[in-house]
């Protein structure tokens, strides 16, 4: 457990030492998002009151669309100079090298979350009608269940000859449960209509299913060829 | 009566297919504690795909491989790995890489032995310039650095003195000289044999994915 803790704990370091070098990730999220605010700003009146309805939605997709470029850096990283063969022949248990990348994915998404939010709020007129403090776990939660399945696919899609193209495919169809509850929660949030308590059980249902599954496969993912 | 000593490493029957390819073709051999073997042999002999196999990275598709009496896996800790690709993170220097790598084999001392291994390949450990920018003999001395950090009783050496020049490629052979000397079990794989011929203890010889012979020094014969 110790190891674990320690060997998560050190690849997490080392990878956000790299992106904060890098800021590949960031950079190619960030730009994604904001065009997304742009183009999405001429396609419908901001200021309408349907607006309420539309922005959960388009918050939700923006992000989910900006954290592949994300999720595949990560391993590309691992792939270049076949340093992940280093961890391979080490003894450091696989989960702890999971863990870390989602951990690493999730404070990149979340960073950008927090980046993005004032601008959508700013650019779509966001008012909050129902309890916003719920926004918070919704965020988490959803941002979770998008890197950790996301973290697993991309895993799995590295040895795969067009990666890039394989890892939505893979990850998006299984994301559509906690995509439908993150925008869900988030629009009954914003528009106060209805509660959004049954979203967050099923998000954090979805968290710790598929967490639970992905850490149960990781190994065999990783010591593939 | 004594007993014969076991060997280090045991290759039975060991065949790895990459679809219809055969790389390795029902390869046995064994291997002592303490020598140094270079494994030579022409461009997909299967030198790399045995080196492979023997650090766990590739599963043979039939036979198996034993190393101290463990699967490779379970003897990852005896083994130390260094590839043809530097298997480092170019936008880290020598040293935060090696510290990472420390981690990864729960080295305590990890500050010590990180600068004590890097010194021991020619390098500077106060060194700040990431990996990226070393020169390509810089990359291979650090690649070695890492692979003897945890100081396995078997290293494993793909192509080590590839793009070195010749002065940093004798210290380097020097180095496993020393280590072989201290007990550990070398393989190096390397086109550049001249280089061992009165160091390595054998001549692993490989052709289409099979050992074909196994000689004391460079002279094979029946070969000019």
């Amino acid at each position: 457990m110790n190891s674990l803790w320690a060997v998560t704990m050190a690849t997490l370091v080392k990878d956000i030492r790299l992106e904060w070098r890098s800021k590949d990730a960031l950079n190619a999220m960030l730009f994604f998002s904001l065009l997304v605010v742009v183009i999405f700003m001429f396609s419908f009146d901001p200021l309408a009151e349907e607006s309420r309805h539309i922005v959960g939605g388009l918050v939700w997709v923006s992000f989910l669309f900006a954290s592949v470029t994300a999720l595949n850096q990560t391993w590309a990283r691992e792939l270049r100079n076949q340093v992940l063969d280093a961890y391979r022949v080490s003894p450091a248990p696989a989960n702890a090298l999971f863990l870390a990348k989602a951990l690493g994915n999730f404070i990149f998404v979340s960073v950008l979350e927090a980046l993005m939010t004032p601008l959508f709020v700013i650019f779509y007129n966001v008012r909050v009608l129902g309890p916003a403090w719920q926004l918070i776990p919704i965020a988490l939660l959803g941002t979770w269940a998008l890197v950790v399945n996301g973290t697993f696919f991309a895993a799995m899609s590295l040895r795969t000859r067009s990666r890039e193209i394989m890892l939505p495919l893979l990850l998006f169809p299984v994301s559509i449960p906690a995509v439908i509850a993150m925008v869900a929660g988030t629009t009954s949030i914003l528009t106060g209509e209805e509660s959004a308590h049954f979203y967050l059980v099923l998000l954090l249902t979805y968290d710790v299913v598929f967490t639970t599954a992905c850490l149960a496969l990781f190994g065999t993912i990783l010591h593939a060829e | 009566m004594t007993q014969a000593a076991q060997p280090a490493i045991t290759v039975n029957n060991v065949v790895k297919q990459f679809g219809r390819f055969a790389a390795l073709r029902g390869v046995t051999a064994e291997f002592d504690e303490g020598r140094f073997h270079a494994i030579l042999g022409e461009n997909g002999a299967g030198k790399t795909t045995l080196l492979r196999a023997l650090a766990g990275l590739a599963q043979p598709t039939r036979g198996e491989i034993s190393i101290f009496g463990k699967s490779p896996r379970e003897a990852c800790r005896e083994i130390g790995y260094m590839a043809h690709p530097s298997l480092l993170y170019d936008e880290m220097s020598g040293t935060e890489n090696l510290r990472y790598f420390a981690s990864l084999y729960g080295i305590l001392d990890n500050n010590r032995r990180c600068a004590e291994v890097i010194r021991s390949v020619g390098l500077d450990p106060e060194l700040t310039r990431a990996a990226g920018q070393y020169s390509q003999g810089m990359r291979q001395r650090m690649s070695l650095a890492r692979a003897i950090l945890h100081d396995p009783r078997v290293l494993l050496l793909d192509e080590p003195f590839s793009n070195v020049d010749v002065h940093s490629a004798q210290a380097m052979v020097g180095l496993l000289k020393g280590m072989r000397d201290a007990g550990k079990t070398v393989f190096v794989i390397t086109h550049q044999a001249a280089l061992l011929e009165g160091v390595a203890d054998e001549f692993v010889w490989m052709q289409a994915g099979q050992i074909v012979d196994r000689t004391s020094s460079l002279a094979r014969e029946g070969l000019q």
